[in-house]
């Protein structure tokens, strides 16, 4: 990484003097670079901009009136009743499974790290393989988890009072329910990083730490986790982002039970959005809803960007 | 015999408690550490074996034989003709579906982003930095806040409920961009660039003979990335495609979830009603491939993934 930081900005004389190559190479650049930008244009940039422009727009007899709904989308999304629930739910989701989410992974990440060797490279590979298990398969399998007269884990969830899938399945154990399947099989890629970032902190000073007497514990808390601090805020804030954007956990979970029972069709805003446009036609609220989705990822994205420098653009070798 | 076993004993206890020091673990720290770790290998071992065993057993083993037992091999056979039932094999087009939708994004993405990785990270031209900053937000905001979008923007154009509304969004990789960007910014020789120039070697020929073939971890390593963000993927096929037949593997399986008795006792009268070992099936035809990668390359993924970010 510090070899090319070293190279930026050189560049060679003959660039200067010589300015038909120089357009050259520009032209060669913007070539190669083409079929990308068509498809950011296309799938990255375009479908924000459009929906910006449904936000405003109004239908009369199927037929679009562009802007001729001035605010009236935002105010009849803001205000509609599921509005606020789907809020609420989404709150209640990040609320238990982002802290979950954070506190497992430098949880399982600094005791693998506390001592390393044969096993716990078995455990990280074994922590690290249900993020195979992805999207619906992991939304099933956790319906049979779920289910006490089905599962390896059933002693514990009758200690817990429940007896049948229904005691499980209520609305007020989604957050929850949606947490366990979410770090199942979200956890080990995160952990594999946080790992990686341990491996980084220096071995000396982690040597001269034990030495001053430090136990394992206060080296994890004092020593390591400080190192590790850029990773957290990162985490944080991506999976902030990812996971307000919450719609297939509820929306196969309603299957548990016949008939959209315990999430409803409207349990998250992504799920409002599809909700609105696609049962009841409304699009404009529809892509207000979605805008205010983007908006959230937006802002993550400036944090991380401009907030952190996590990620670099500087570099360049030279040529 | 006892004695042997004293010192054999004797001696690994010292080498542990050794071993524990240079840790600075305390014997009660050891068991709390191993408790937890087992802990967890639980939690994420369990359902794993669990969906491994299912589909060898049948709606009755499943509830009685115990949840962690093998069933008969013959009962995956049965699993799978019932699953030839459902909808004239609707099964065998979601398979294909899931490959083919998955392959064409693996490989247009491929091609597409490679050379940009490339030309952001050997050239300075008006606009790089534009695109650099435009790839960054691109890859960070989750892709399923702009499926709704896309959907409306797509049916503009009529391309909703054709594969190339689930295979041309996909195919804009915006951190496959910024992993090739940080490769070649990171690990081609610049000597050998200038040099190649100096024999007259245009800019396709330089990315053709020198960047290319340079590149192949890279080209592994995008492709498994993308192969596993398409082969899962599930919003967006589920919104832009209507036709069952043209669904992929994890809309057909929400799918059989939404339409079997597995889950819903009320449609247990269906001839031959689907299970919940068919359903296991599914599951696992859709993720062993991707946990035999998991499994084999795991170190060469995350230090993959991790090569975007600065170390301090």
């Amino acid at each position: 990484m510090e070899k090319s930081a070293r190279f930026t900005g050189v560049t060679k004389p003959d660039e200067v003097t010589r300015p038909p190559r120089k357009f050259v190479r520009y032209l060669a650049a913007y070539l190669f670079s083409l079929p990308y930008l068509i498809l950011m244009l296309a799938f990255g940039i375009g479908p924000a901009i459009y929906a910006l422009i449904i936000s405003f727009t109004s239908y009369k007899n199927g037929r679009p009136q562009y802007f001729g709904a001035g605010l009236s989308n935002y105010s009849k999304a803001v205000s509609d009743f599921r509005f606020g629930s789907a809020i609420g739910n989404i709150a209640q989701y990040l609320i238990i499974s982002i802290p979950v989410g954070i506190f497992g992974v430098i949880s399982i990440a600094l005791l693998l790290h506390a001592r390393q060797g044969r096993y716990t490279d078995f455990l990280r590979t074994l922590y690290f393989v249900p993020g195979a298990v992805a999207g619906p398969t992991a939304i099933l399998l956790a319906i049979f988890m779920f289910d006490p007269r089905l599962s390896p884990f059933a002693p514990l969830l009758k200690a817990f009072g429940f007896q049948t899938i229904t005691d499980v399945a209520r609305i007020q154990n989604l957050p929850v329910m949606i947490t366990l399947i979410g770090f199942f099989s979200g956890t080990g890629g995160w952990v594999a990083i946080f790992y990686g970032a341990l491996q980084g902190v220096s071995r000396e000073l982690l040597e001269a730490a034990l030495i001053d007497g430090c136990s394992a514990f206060q080296l994890a808390i004092h020593i390591k986790l400080p190192m590790i601090y850029r990773y957290v805020v990162f985490m944080f804030i991506l999976t902030f982002a990812g996971h307000i954007q919450l719609f297939a956990e509820p929306l196969i979970l309603n299957d548990i039970s016949a008939g959209n029972t315990i999430a409803g069709p409207t349990y998250s805003p992504n799920m409002l959005s599809y909700f609105l446009a696609f049962s009841e036609g409304n699009f404009g609220a529809a892509a207000v809803i979605s805008l205010l989705m983007v908006l959230v990822g937006l802002l993550g994205a400036f944090i991380i960007i401009y907030g952190t420098k996590f990620y670099k653009t500087d570099a360049t070798v030279a040529s | 015999m006892r004695t042997m076993f004293g010192i054999g004993f004797g001696s690994w206890w010292k080498e542990q408690q050794l071993h524990r020091r240079r840790n600075g673990l305390s014997l009660g720290g050891t068991i709390i550490r191993f408790v937890l770790l087992l802990i967890f290998a639980l939690f994420f071992g369990l359902p794993l074996l669990w969906l491994v065993l299912a589909p060898t057993k049948n709606e009755n083993q499943l509830y009685n034989l115990g949840s962690i037992s093998f069933g008969s091999w013959g009962r995956i056979g049965e699993a799978w003709d019932h699953l030839l039932g459902f909808n004239n094999a609707a099964i065998l087009s979601w398979i294909t579906n899931s490959i083919f939708y998955t392959i064409s994004a693996v490989i247009l993405s491929v091609i597409i982003v490679v050379p940009v990785g490339y030309v952001l990270a050997t050239m300075r031209f008006p606009g790089r930095g534009l695109i650099l900053t435009l790839t960054l937000i691109t890859m960070i905001v989750p892709g399923s806040a702009l499926v709704l979008p896309l959907f409306m923007e797509l049916s503009l154009v009529n391309l909703v409920d054709t594969p190339w509304a689930v295979i041309l969004p996909t195919a804009f990789f915006p951190f496959g961009v910024y992993l090739a960007f940080i490769f070649y910014a990171t690990s081609l020789p610049t000597d050998l660039l200038s040099a190649a120039k100096v024999d007259g070697c245009n800019e396709w020929k330089l990315f053709q003979q020198i960047a290319l073939p340079l590149a192949v971890p890279l080209l592994g390593l995008l492709a498994f990335l993308s192969f596993n963000a398409n082969w899962n993927n599930f919003f967006l096929p589920f919104v832009m495609l209507n036709q069952d037949t043209m669904y992929n593997l994890p809309v057909g399986l929400a799918t059989l979830a939404g339409v079997t008795p597995a889950l819903h006792p009320e449609l247990a009268q269906t001839a031959s009603p689907m299970v919940k070992g068919d359903l296991a099936l599914v599951g696992l035809i859709m993720s062993l491939p991707v946990a035999l990668v998991f499994i084999f390359a795991q170190r060469f993924i995350v230090s993959g993934s991790l090569a975007g970010s600065i170390k301090e």
